[in-house]
C-alpha cells in the first residue's frame, strides 16, 4: 500500500468520497419515500463497514484472528442503550426494574465515545490473559469471551442496569443516513491515520513475522494489545451505531453468527484492505437485503416476463458455464476440482431453468422464504474458494487510479 | 441426591452426545490444523435429514440411510471445500469452513422453512425410565455405553490397523507422512468419514433427548464440543470425551446449581442457569490460560 506516493489516486478517491457523501446529503433530502431501500442499505451498509474495518484492523493488519466483535458490539450497544435513555423514558423501559439504577442521559456524542471505551476497556482486560495465545486458540477464546459477555448482559441480576433479557429501546437514534456516514467516516479516517503512521507499520511487521518483529525492537504485548483495545473500541461504536439504526438493543442477537458475518464481509472485501472491506459491507448488506430480495417471494409470472426471465438467466449461466468449461479443459489449468464445482452449479443451474422453460409452470420453482440466503451463501462460497484474494486483494482505492506505467515513466524523466 | 441425580445423569449424557461431536473436531485438527466450524452443523444436518427421511422410511432403512448421506456430506463438503486450499493460508480454509457452516444453516433454514421440526422416536431409546427417584429417557443411560464402545473401535481402528497408523503419522508430521509415500487426501478422507458418521450417530441420540431440530440447533452443541477438543488437548481423542463429559456436566450442575443449594439449605435465586453456555468458554479461557495444550495435547514447539 503506497498511498502517500500516489498523490493523484489519493486526490480522485478522496473526490470521489467528498462525492459520495454530498450526493447523500442531497439526495436524502429530496428522493421519493421508493428511494427508502437504498437509505437502509446505505445506513447498516455503514455501520457494518465500520465493523469490518475495525476488525480487518485486527484480523487482516495485525495478524491477530479474533472472532469477539460480536461481544464487543454487544458493549458498546449496550452502553449507548443505558447511557441514553430519557429518564422520563426509564421507567416504562426498565418497567421489571423500577425504572432501573441508571437515571441521567447523556448526550449522543458522549455516549457514543463512552460505547468505544467501555468496548476498549473489556479488550484490555479480555487481552490480558487471551493476547498470549496463538491463532486458532486466540479465536476460540475471543469467542469465548463474546459468548460469556453476552450471557453475562443477559442476567436478571444485572437487570437495574442491562434490563436482563428485554429489550432496551426508546434511546435517541440518528434519523439520516449522512449522519450515520459522518461518524462512520470520522472513525474510518482515524483507523486510516493509524495504519500508515508508524503504529500501522508495526503492526503489519507483526502481521508477517512475529519473531522478526521482536527482533526489530517492537514490543509484541504493548502493540498486540493496542491492536485489540482499538478495533474494540470502534467495534463498539460499530455496536452502538447498529443499536441505533435497529432503534432496539437485545443481547439474543450478538451470536457468534454475527462474528462469522462480518469475517465473512472482511474476506469478501479482502483481508489487509481498507477499502475492500467498506466496498464489501455495502455490497454484502445490499445483495442480502435488497437485491436478491426477490428469491424469497413466491413469483408467478405470466407468459412474457416469464419467457424473458428464462431467456436472460439461461443466457448468463450459459457464459459462465463457458467460461468453466473452458478452464477445465485448459491443459495447464491448476484447479480443475474448482471449476468443475463451479460448472456443475452453473449446469445444475441451467439444467433447472431449461426444466422450467420447458414444462411451462408460471410459478417460478424452489423461489420462497429463505432461497435468497441460499443463493447468497453459495455466492460467498464462491469467492471463498475462486477468489480467495477478495474484491480488492491488499490493495486500496486510490492504486486502482495510479496513473498508468507510460506515464510514471514519463514523470520519472 | 435425589436433586443432584436427574442433572448429573442429563450431563453424563449430553456429555457422551458431545463427546461423539468433538472426536470429529479433534481429528481433524490433528490432521488439518483446521477448525472445521462446519462440523456443528453437518451434526444438525443429521438430525434434519432423518427428520425428513423418517417420515417416508420405516426406520430401520432411514436410520442407516442417514448416517450413509451424513458420511458423503461429510466427504463431499472437505472434497468441494477444503481439498482445493490445501495449500493456501491456514485462515483461507479456516473462512471456507465458515462458509459451509453458513451455506448448511441456509439450505436447513429453507428446507425446514425455519420453522423447529419434530425429532422422529426411535422405539427402545426414546422411552422413560426411572432409576431411583430421577425419570429420564433411555437414551440418557445408553449414551455413555454406546460413547466408550464407539471411542474404544476408533482407538483400536487407529492403534492397530494401516488407516489408523497413517493418520497417526499425519498428525504427526504433514510433510514427512507425505514424503513416506502417505496418501494425504485418502487419510483426509477418512478423518472426515469417521468424523461425519460419529457426528451421524451423536446426532440420534442428542435430538432423541431434545426432540426439536431447528436450523441453529448444531451451532452451540458444535462449539461445545469443539471448546471439549481443546479442553482435552486438541488431537487427543480421550481427551476430547474427557472434556466432553467435564463440560456436559459442569453446564447441568450450573443449570441446577440453585435447587441444589436450596436442598443443602442455601437459598439463593439469582438465576444462575443463565450461565450453563457461558460456563463451558469460562472453563476453556481457564484451561488455556493455565495449560493451553488442553488436558492431554502434546506439547509442541515453536520452530524459528
Amino acid at each position: 500500500m503506497k498511498t502517500m506516493e500516489n498523490k493523484r489516486g489519493v486526490l480522485i478517491t478522496a473526490a470521489l468520497i467528498v462525492c459520495i457523501f454530498v450526493f447523500v446529503g442531497v439526495a436524502e433530502r429530496i428522493a421519493p419515500p421508493s428511494w427508502n431501500m437504498l437509505f437502509m442499505v446505505l445506513k447498516k451498509g455503514s455501520i457494518y463497514a465500520l465493523i469490518a474495518v475495525s476488525m480487518n484492523l485486527l484480523n487482516g493488519f495485525t495478524g491477530l484472528f479474533s472472532l469477539g466483535q460480536a461481544g464487543f458490539m454487544l458493549l458498546g450497544a449496550y452502553t449507548y442503550g443505558i447511557l441514553t435513555i430519557p429518564a422520563a423514558d426509564r421507567a416504562s423501559v426498565y418497567q421489571y426494574f423500577d425504572g432501573g439504577l441508571v437515571r441521567f442521559a447523556l448526550p449522543v456524542p458522549v455516549a457514543l465515545i463512552l460505547a468505544g471505551l467501555v468496548a476498549a476497556g473489556f479488550a484490555f482486560l479480555i487481552g490480558l490473559p487471551v493476547l498470549r495465545l496463538k491463532s486458532d486458540y486466540l479465536a476460540i477464546a475471543t469467542l469465548g469471551f463474546a459468548e460469556i459477555i453476552r450471557a453475562v448482559f443477559q442476567w436478571n441480576v444485572l437487570g437495574p442496569i442491562t434490563n436482563g433479557s428485554n429489550l432496551l429501546r426508546k434511546f435517541p437514534v440518528f434519523q439520516s443516513t449522512i449522519s450515520y456516514f459522518v461518524v462512520v467516516g470520522l472513525c474510518v479516517a482515524v483507523i486510516l491515520l493509524l495504519i500508515n503512521s508508524s503504529y500501522g507499520r508495526a503492526f503489519k511487521s507483526i502481521r508477517e513475522d512475529e519473531i522478526a518483529a521482536e527482533a526489530m525492537g517492537i514490543n509484541l504485548t504493548r502493540h498486540k494489545m493496542l491492536a485489540f483495545c482499538i478495533s474494540s473500541f470502534f467495534a463498539g461504536i460499530g455496536g452502538a451505531l447498529l443499536a441505533m439504526y435497529q432503534t432496539s438493543v437485545q443481547a439474543a442477537i450478538f451470536k457468534s453468527a454475527m462474528t462469522y458475518e462480518i469475517l465473512l464481509i472482511v474476506v469478501i472485501g479482502g483481508i489487509g484492505s481498507i477499502s475492500g472491506s467498506i466496498l464489501a459491507s455495502f455490497l454484502y448488506i445490499a445483495c442480502s437485503e435488497w437485491w436478491l430480495r426477490f428469491l424469497d417471494q413466491e413469483t408467478v409470472l405470466s407468459a412474457g416476463p416469464r419467457t424473458r426471465f428464462v431467456v436472460i438467466m439461461a443466457v448468463i449461466f450459459v457464459i459462465l458455464l463457458a467460461a468453466m468449461v473452458y478452464r477445465l479443459v485448459k491443459p495447464k489449468a491448476k484447479s480443475r476440482v474448482r471449476y468443475g464445482v463451479g460448472a456443475g452449479i452453473c449446469a445444475a443451474v441451467l439444467g433447472w431453468l431449461v426444466f422450467f422453460g420447458v414444462t411451462g409452470a408460471t410459478r417460478v420453482p424452489l423461489l420462497r422464504n429463505g432461497f435468497r440466503m441460499v443463493v447468497f451463501s453459495v455466492i460467498i462460497m464462491i469467492i471463498v474458494l475462486f477468489f480467495s484474494r477478495g474484491i480488492m486483494g491488499t490493495s486500496e482505492l486510490p492504486d486502482l487510479f495510479k496513473p498508468g506505467k507510460k506515464k510514471r515513466e514519463e514523470a520519472a524523466k | 441426591m435425589s436433586v443432584v441425580l436427574p442433572y448429573l445423569l442429563s450431563g453424563i449424557s449430553v456429555g457422551g452426545q458431545y463427546a461423539l461431536i468433538a472426536i470429529g473436531y479433534t481429528m481433524v485438527y490433528g490432521i488439518l490444523r483446521l477448525i472445521n466450524f462446519a462440523h456443528g452443523d453437518v451434526f444438525m444436518v443429521a438430525g434434519v435429514m432423518m427428520v425428513y427421511l423418517s417420515a417416508s422410511l420405516p426406520l430401520y432403512i432411514s436410520m442407516p440411510l442417514m448416517l450413509i448421506l451424513t458420511v458423503i456430506i461429510g466427504f463431499t463438503i472437505e472434497r468441494a471445500a477444503y481439498k482445493p486450499l490445501r495449500s493456501a493460508p491456514r485462515m483461507s480454509v479456516m473462512i471456507s469452513a465458515i462458509g459451509v457452516s453458513y451455506l448448511l444453516q441456509n439450505l436447513a433454514a429453507y428446507i425446514t422453512g425455519g420453522l423447529a421440526q419434530q425429532y422422529p422416536t426411535v422405539p427402545g431409546i426414546s422411552n422413560s425410565v426411572s432409576i431411583g427417584p430421577a425419570t429420564t429417557k433411555v437414551v440418557t443411560l445408553v449414551t455413555p455405553f454406546l460413547v466408550i464402545a464407539l471411542v474404544f473401535a476408533l482407538v483400536m481402528l487407529i492403534n492397530h490397523t494401516k488407516i489408523g497408523m497413517a493418520m497417526r503419522a499425519v498428525a504427526k508430521d504433514y510433510d514427512t507422512a507425505q514424503l513416506m509415500g502417505i496418501r494425504i487426501n485418502a487419510v483426509i478422507s477418512a478423518t472426515f468419514v469417521i468424523g461425519s458418521f460419529l457426528a451421524a450417530v451423536g446426532s440420534v441420540l442428542y435430538f432423541t433427548n431434545y426432540t426439536a431440530v431447528t436450523y441453529t440447533s448444531g451451532a452451540m452443541p458444535g462449539l461445545k464440543a469443539f471448546v471439549a477438543a481443546v479442553f482435552g488437548g486438541i488431537g487427543s481423542i480421550p481427551g476430547a470425551v474427557i472434556g466432553a463429559f467435564i463440560i456436559g456436566i459442569s453446564e447441568n450442575i450450573v443449570k441446577g446449581l440453585e435447587a441444589m443449594l436450596g436442598v443443602a439449605g442455601v437459598s439463593l435465586n439469582i438465576g444462575l442457569a443463565t450461565f450453563s453456555d457461558a460456563v463451558t468458554f469460562a472453563l476453556l479461557i481457564i484451561i488455556l490460560v493455565v495449560k493451553p495444550t488442553g488436558l492431554f495435547g502434546e506439547k509442541a514447539t515453536e520452530k524459528v
